[in-house]
């Protein structure tokens, strides 16, 4: 067993809630998001997901409890042998829908984040920008009841970051809860919302 | 309304509709189709499914050929009458031959003639032998219907009464190797058969280990983006498939190919020493429909067992995605 990353951690993640996640590298921010992740199992504490004890969750569970959880990567995760489009509809792919049922929203959905014209080009070819753009939308487009964003404004411009805070803020409004794990004050000082900062691998929380 | 609120909306309450009427297009596979790893595995499945056709191939022949051999022996039986003194050689074969002529099941009983017998000794004592001077055992050939076999101890048993020096021959001992030879040839085709077949699936197994760590990452991504085990399995089952398919195909059109040449040879090459002595061992070299519906199945059955084989790979890797990923986000 490795070293203790985090301990004595306690939080509620309210529904419709939004809250930046903040602390120096290394304090723990994506080890905590992938234990709400579920792809991370703590060694010892309670965590419960949507009313769900995780160590009660069996493996069939797992797929369908993360249908309702939005992941943005910090490394994009996009197949870069899809296009942006392809890669944007995966998530409802994955459930078995036929593509016509989700074209136009796929579609509509590029257009906003600004990938409009980028909708067939692979990933490689695209900017980092354009990359976390193309994430973000595939976090987005199932309207998950909870969006996980590791760094999601890291490899954009200040102008760029603004429109897709605007974004998520207009996501957590419709009902989606919000955690973004961020180091950027500029970007939190926009909004006026909880901060959770771990140190030291502990969670101080500023409502 | 904003315009983000209005497509947030407008989203949630599509994604609902079923028919979107939007123009369908060919999307790209989940798993890439084509990789350094996929070309390998088909050759290799190509290979194996040669060598298994091959192998498949020659067990057909050896049961073909031994099934005509015991056809061409066991439709014949040779009753001798060996030479003594004082012995009316020629009345003691027509007896002989009208004895065994006598029973049901037999065709024809003929007695080889002199001039016949001097023909089959010639190999060994020469032209102009003057056969009645030498003590040469004399033979009647009873052809037998293969279908109702006549009371061969019977047979046997009233010779040695009625003829002197007759010994009654049913090709039994000859008929008796030659299936437990072609039985033998047979398992030992069957049973490299078999361990081709496993060494396939062995071989599906690691190339399908080898493309999963490849494709660790779209597994990830997938199972981020809520994909369940079977869908993800199906992903790589078909990807299998299809190069599983192609490999066998390509094998078993190599095989056949080899057949077919084989058949050209021996056909071109009739009546030539090699070939006669080819024939002799292997018969005429055709594999016949058997071989062919053989070559078939084994391409059906290495396609199957690489999709199968996949699918269980898969599923056995994804339950020790999370833990032999620890660096997934």
């Amino acid at each position: 067993m490795g070293p203790e990353i985090l301990r004595d951690v306690s939080f509620h993640l309210p529904e419709r809630s939004f809250q930046f996640l903040s602390g120096p590298s290394g304090a723990g921010k994506t080890t905590l998001l992938r234990l709400l992740f579920m792809s991370l199992k703590p060694t010892r504490g309670l965590i419960t997901i949507f009313g769900k004890d995780r160590s009660k969750i069996t493996r069939t569970e797992l797929p369908l409890l993360r249908r309702n959880i939005g992941v943005v990567f910090q490394d994009f995760r996009l197949l870069d042998h899809l296009t942006t489009y392809e890669n944007v509809a995966l998530p409802l792919r994955v459930r078995g829908r036929e593509e016509s049922t989700y074209r136009g929203d796929v579609i509509e959905l590029l257009k906003w984040v600004g990938l409009g014209e980028r909708m067939h080009v692979l990933p490689p070819i695209l900017s980092g920008g354009e990359k976390q753009r193309a994430a973000i939308a595939r976090a987005l487009i199932e309207q998950p009841r909870i969006l996980l964003a590791d760094e999601p404004t890291g490899n954009v411009d200040p102008q760029l970051a603004r429109r897709l805070l605007r974004l998520l803020l207009e996501l957590n409004r419709l009902g989606t809860a919000v955690v973004i794990a961020t180091h950027d004050l500029g970007l939190m000082d926009q909004v006026d919302a909880r901060r959770m900062v771990l140190s030291g691998g502990r969670l101080e929380i500023y409502d | 309304m904003t315009e983000t609120t209005r497509l947030l909306k407008n989203l949630g309450a599509r994604l609902s509709s079923s028919a979107r009427g939007a123009v369908a297009r060919k999307q790209m596979p989940i798993v890439p189709p084509d990789n350094v790893a996929g070309r390998a595995m088909v050759l290799v499945i190509a290979i194996m499914t040669f060598l298994s056709c091959l192998t498949l191939g020659a067990v057909t022949l050896v049961r073909d050929t031994a099934a005509t051999w015991q056809t061409q022996i066991a439709r014949e039986a040779t009753i001798q009458i060996k030479p003594e003194e004082g012995l009316d050689m020629a009345a003691a074969l027509t007896r002989a031959r009208d004895i065994a002529a006598g029973y049901s099941g037999v065709i024809d009983a003929s007695v080889v003639d002199a001039q016949a017998t001097a023909r089959l000794l010639e190999p060994w004592l020469g032209t102009g032998l003057d056969i009645e001077s030498l003590p040469v055992p004399r033979l009647v050939i009873v052809t037998i219907d293969p279908m109702s076999r006549p009371d061969f101890a019977a047979m046997r048993a009233e010779l040695e009464e009625t003829v002197a020096n007759a010994t009654l021959d049913d090709h039994r001992t000859w008929v008796d190797r030659l299936v437990a030879m072609a039985r033998t040839t047979v398992t030992i085709g069957m049973s490299a058969l078999a361990l081709m077949l496993s060494a396939t699936a062995l071989t599906v197994i690691f190339a399908t280990r080898g493309a999963m760590a490849g494709n660790g990452h779209i597994i990830e991504v997938l199972h981020f983006v809520g994909a369940e085990a079977p869908f993800i399995a199906s992903q790589f089952r078909r990807h299998f498939l299809l190069a599983g398919m192609k490999g066998a195909a390509a094998g078993g059109i190599g095989a056949i190919l080899v057949f077919i040449g084989f058949y050209w040879w021996s056909s071109r090459n009739m009546a030539t020493p090699e070939a006669d002595q080819a024939t002799a061992l292997f018969g005429n070299f055709a594999i016949g429909p058997s071989g062919y519906i053989g070559v078939g199945a084994i391409v059906i059955v290495i396609a199957v067992l690489t999709a199968a084989t996949t699918h269980v790979t898969v599923l056995s890797y994804l339950k020790n995605v999370d833990s032999t990923h620890p660096d997934s986000m």
